[in-house]
This record gives C-alpha cells, sequence and structure tokens, in this order.
C-alpha cells in the first residue's frame, strides 16, 4: 500500500490511503469557493449586467445554463482522461475518480436540458427544438446514464472500472463525431428557421457573471467529486488496516456527536 | 438593485419569472439533492463496513469473498 | 495469421447456418417493425414516403441491435471465447472475423431484403441504389460498435436493455448519414458527401473498434 521509496512526491497521492485524507482535507476548502463564487456570480447576473435588448430579462437564464452545459462536457472529457490513465497505468483510484464524477456530470447534463427548455419557450417559442446543439446535449445525457448503467450493472468492481473506462473511452471518441454529424443533420432538416447561433452581444458584466458561474460549478464539482470518492475508497480498501483504524475514528465521533444531541 | 426598480419586479423578472425561477429553483433543487445523498451514502457506508468489521472479525479481515454487498443506490 | 482468421470465419458462418432460424427471426422482425409503420402514422403515401428512408433505417438498426447479444454469448458460454483470448493470435485479427461473419448472417439479409421493403413504402425507385449501397456501408459500422457494447455486457443480468443504452447513442451519427444519403439523392442534391462520410466512418471503424472489443473481452472473461 504505502511506498516510502516514493517519499513527498505528489504521485503519491495516486494511492487511496494518502489521497483520502486528501480529499477530505481539500473538499470543504472548494465548497466553500463555490459558495462565494455562485453568490459572487448570481449579484452578477441579476443585479449588475443590463436587461438584454432582445430578449429581455429571460436571459439571465444564461447565468446557470451556459456553466451547467460547459461543465457537462468538460466533465465527460476529464472522466474519459481518469479512464484512459487507469487503462494504461493501472491505477484504481483513477477509476474511482471517473466513476465519481458521473453523477455530477449528469445532473449537470440534466440542468443544461432542463434550462435550455425553459429558456427556448420564451425565446424560441417552443421548450425543445431539434437543434444541433441541444441535441448533442440529450445524447451526452444518454452516454452519461450508459456509463453509469455499465458500471453500476458489473458486481467485480475490477471489471466494473475497466468496463466503464473502455465505454467512456468510446464515447468521449465519438462526442465530436455525434456533434458533427447532429450539426450537419440540423443545417439540412431545419434551414435558418430556428437559429440559435444568433447570440445576443454580451455586455461584459453578463460574461463575467458568465465565468464566476462557470468556475463556481468547477468548484463545486470538485468538492462534490472528493466527497464522493472517500466512501468510494473506504469500501473499496475495507480490507485494509488503516480503513479500519478510519472506521473506528468515524465511529467515535458519531458517538460523541450522538451524545451531545 | 440599479437594474431593478423593486423587489417585486426583480421576483417578476419582466414576466419570465416562471421560466427564470423554474430553472434556477430545479437546478439549486438537483444540487441540494445530490449533497444530501451524498451525505447519506458516507454515513451509510461508515455503518455498513462497521457492522461488517465486526462481524468478519479483526483477525480474519484480510479474508476475500467476506460476503460484502456493495451499496446499489440508485442516484449514486 | 490470416489464417486464423478465415477459421474463425468460416466456424463462425458455419454455426450462423446450422442455426439459421435465429437469421430468419431477424429479417421477420426487420420487416414487421417497417410494416408496423403504416399502421402507426397512416397509409398516406406521401407521408410514408416522407419517411421511408428514416423508417427502413431504424428498423435495420433495431433488428441489428436485437441479434448483437448473440455475437460472443454462445462463445462465452461454452469457452470458446477463452481459448481464442488464450491463443496467441492477435485478439482484433479474430473479433473482426467474427463481427464479418455476424454482419454477413444478420445484416446481408437486411441490406438484401431492404428494397423490397422501401417499395412498400412507396420510395422512389431512383433511390434504392442508395438505400442499399447506404445500409451495405453503415450497418457493418453498426455491427462493429455493437460488438464493443456486446462484450461489455457479455454474462451481465439485463445485459440487452443495458447494450442497447450503451450503443443507441453511437449509432446516431450512423443513423443521420444512412437515412440522410437517400433523402439527399431523392432531394435532387446527391448522396456522394454523405456516403464518403459512411465510408470514412467505416475505415474509423473497422480501425479502432476491433481493439476496443479485444480489450472489453479481456476484461469481461477475466
Amino acid at each position: 500500500m504505502t511506498n516510502p521509496e516514493r517519499g513527498r512526491s505528489l504521485l503519491r497521492f495516486a494511492s487511496p490511503q494518502h489521497f483520502y485524507p486528501l480529499a477530505g482535507r481539500l473538499a470543504p476548502w472548494f465548497a466553500a469557493i463555490a459558495v462565494v463564487l455562485t453568490v459572487i456570480g448570481l449579484w452578477l447576473g441579476f443585479f449588475v449586467a443590463p436587461t438584454d435588448a432582445t430578449q429581455g430579462q429571460v436571459y439571465r437564464v444564461i447565468f446557470i445554463h451556459v456553466p451547467a452545459a460547459w461543465m457537462s462536457m468538460f466533465i465527460y472529457l476529464v472522466m474519459a482522461f481518469w479512464s484512459a490513465v487507469g487503462l494504461v497505468m493501472n491505477t484504481r483510484l483513477s477509476f474511482v475518480m471517473s466513476q465519481a464524477l458521473a453523477p455530477t456530470g449528469a445532473m449537470f447534463c440534466f440542468v443544461a436540458l432542463w434550462t435550455g427548455a425553459l429558456w427556448g419557450k420564451p425565446t424560441w417559442g417552443a421548450y425543445w427544438v431539434w437543434d444541433a446543439r441541444l441535441t448533442s446535449q440529450l445524447l451526452l445525457l444518454f452516454l452519461y446514464f450508459g456509463f453509469i448503467a455499465l458500471t453500476r450493472a458489473i458486481e467485480d468492481p475490477r471489471r466494473a472500472d475497466r468496463a466503464g473506462a473502455i465505454i467512456a473511452l468510446v464515447g468521449a471518441v465519438n462526442v465530436p463525431i455525434i456533434y458533427f454529424s447532429v450539426q450537419w443533420w440540423n443545417t439540412l432538416h431545419q434551414g435558418a428557421s430556428v437559429s440559435l447561433d444568433k447570440a445576443p452581444s454580451m455586455a461584459t458584466t453578463m460574461l463575467a457573471g458568465m465565468l464566476v458561474m462557470a468556475f463556481a460549478s468547477w468548484a463545486y464539482t470538485l468538492a462534490v467529486v472528493f466527497w464522493r470518492v472517500r466512501p468510494m475508497i473506504l469500501e473499496r480498501e475495507r480490507h485494509t488496516e488503516w480503513v479500519g483504524a478510519e472506521l473506528e475514528r468515524q465511529a467515535r465521533i458519531s458517538q460523541a456527536a450522538g451524545g451531545r444531541a | 438593485m440599479s437594474q431593478w426598480e423593486s423587489w417585486s419586479a426583480f421576483w417578476d423578472m419582466g414576466g419570465a419569472a416562471f421560466f427564470v425561477w423554474g430553472s434556477y429553483g430545479l437546478s439549486f433543487a438537483l444540487i441540494a439533492l445530490e449533497l444530501v445523498l451524498l451525505f447519506q451514502r458516507r454515513k451509510d457506508t461508515v455503518r455498513r463496513l462497521l457492522r461488517w468489521r465486526r462481524a468478519v472479525g479483526k483477525d480474519s479481515s484480510k479474508r476475500n469473498g467476506d460476503g460484502f454487498a456493495p451499496a446499489m443506490e440508485s442516484e449514486q | 495469421m490470416l489464417s486464423t482468421f478465415f477459421a474463425v470465419l468460416r466456424r463462425d458462418l458455419l454455426l450462423a447456418w446450422r442455426g439459421r432460424a435465429d437469421v430468419l427471426v431477424t429479417l421477420a422482425f426487420f420487416i414487421i417493425v417497417v410494416c408496423l409503420f403504416p399502421f402507426g402514422v397512416g397509409a398516406e403515401p406521401n407521408q410514408l414516403r416522407a419517411i421511408a428512408p428514416g423508417v427502413l433505417w431504424v428498423a435495420a438498426l433495431l433488428a441489428c441491435l436485437l441479434s448483437l447479444h448473440r455475437l460472443f454469448a454462445q462463445d462465452y458460454a461454452d469457452g470458446t471465447l477463452e481459448q481464442l483470448l488464450l491463443s496467441r493470435e492477435p485478439a482484433a485479427l479474430w473479433v473482426m472475423a467474427k463481427v464479418l461473419a455476424f454482419w454477413i448472417s444478420t445484416g446481408l439479409p437486411v441490406v438484401a431484403i431492404a428494397p423490397a421493403m422501401a417499395l412498400l413504402l412507396d420510395l422512389e425507385q431512383g433511390g434504392l441504389p442508395v438505400l442499399v449501397l447506404s445500409l451495405a456501408l453503415g450497418t457493418p459500422i453498426l455491427a462493429l460498435l455493437g460488438a464493443v457494447g456486446a462484450a461489455l455486457t457479455l454474462g451481465l443480468r439485463g445485459g440487452g436493455m443495458l447494450l442497447a443504452l450503451l450503443v443507441l447513442p453511437l449509432f446516431v451519427p450512423v443513423l443521420i448519414f444512412g437515412a440522410g444519403a437517400v433523402e439527399a439523392e431523392l432531394s435532387g442534391s446527391g448522396a456522394v458527401a454523405h456516403l464518403l462520410l459512411l465510408s470514412g466512418g467505416l475505415a474509423g471503424a473497422l480501425a479502432l473498434a476491433p481493439v476496443a472489443c479485444a480489450a472489453a473481452l479481456r476484461i469481461s472473461t477475466d
């Protein structure tokens, strides 16, 4: 488990035993950053950014919609990255990371679709149009569901890790192809009747609000993933001594908390 | 409050209250749900692992094929 | 090396021939799905003509999907798969042979009968060659992509639904270019671009999918 020869190098955090406390220490900080940035971002978005000339107030959905869409794509790429690392370097922690990322990625993907629908209704008159971006977002959600379903359906964690990694990589190769093909299909079928490309020229404050919210969701993702990784590590390392010690510690903490309450 | 004449104007969102607050409402509800499930899962894992450890016994805790059932939540 | 390829190909084709009832079931499924659409959307000829390329392509896609579980299941159950994986031959090679045999036994009959089904939907006859060509180029891609999914879900409970969830999003580009080719031909803009993209997709799938599939089989039989 422990690798003394690796000493103090960063690589030692690749071992679950060292990563577990690190994740526990970092998660609250990222959560705090996420809260602060969300407050700033929403304040910029709702109180500083001006009303849009063509869309009115509805456009304020953008401050959650665009960051969610960005995050959902980014998280899938990070998932594929950790899957590749896991397959090449055979590090168990990489697989755990990619599986911990998937639910949050799927959530952001759904948020992007939902907010897109609610934004589309007053702006283009329909909750859903088969626009290239919406459609590829929907397919991305299916890719997330496939990954989650596959890793949950396999009981042997070794097989689940690797099978999930393969489907994440296959999906990542296909994401650009899907996007390109959907765009091609969309230009043929819809023409210019519904164009989502006429983005309103953005005021600096709008852009700033959007970027701050994007950083907030990034920090949120890190916090949530660290929190999700910890029980996964405990479960997988349950045969080791250090997990035993950690469990006893947790039990004492909860007992003390229960005693006081 | 430079953008809004009053709080009621703010909540009305220029008539688009349903769409704007519907978006933010669901987003934050999902985030809250995710966090709740996360902490439930942590508590649940610690409890199950402790029970398992005591059942298996500290000496033989290195045994494999121990009949430990991994968590199967729908969201997590 | 090539002898392994042909040995596996011959064996799988022979097995498919012995179990030809399965092949006929796939074909019957394709026919029935196509025949369902007029009941669902009405038998108005103009409407049927308009949706014909898409209907035929979706039906072919579903027929492929529903037979995919057969690709490795038998070999997995009787241990042949493990033997093959233990052999010195490169796994991608015999995986390719198995997928080719699978396509010949399930994809090719669908391609062959598609023009007849197109006539049921009153597709213009000018579109038939492009329909056959697009299916002949596209269904092997479906088989190759599906093989990866079939390998990953090998022996899992509820593997069929899982397989569909895994591979259907990946099938979308093939569906777009396949059905699009026929529509482009009929609308007069020409199907060359679509068919070239399908060929490119086939080349890419031939290069990548067998490797991914071999890796997936190793993981699933470990």
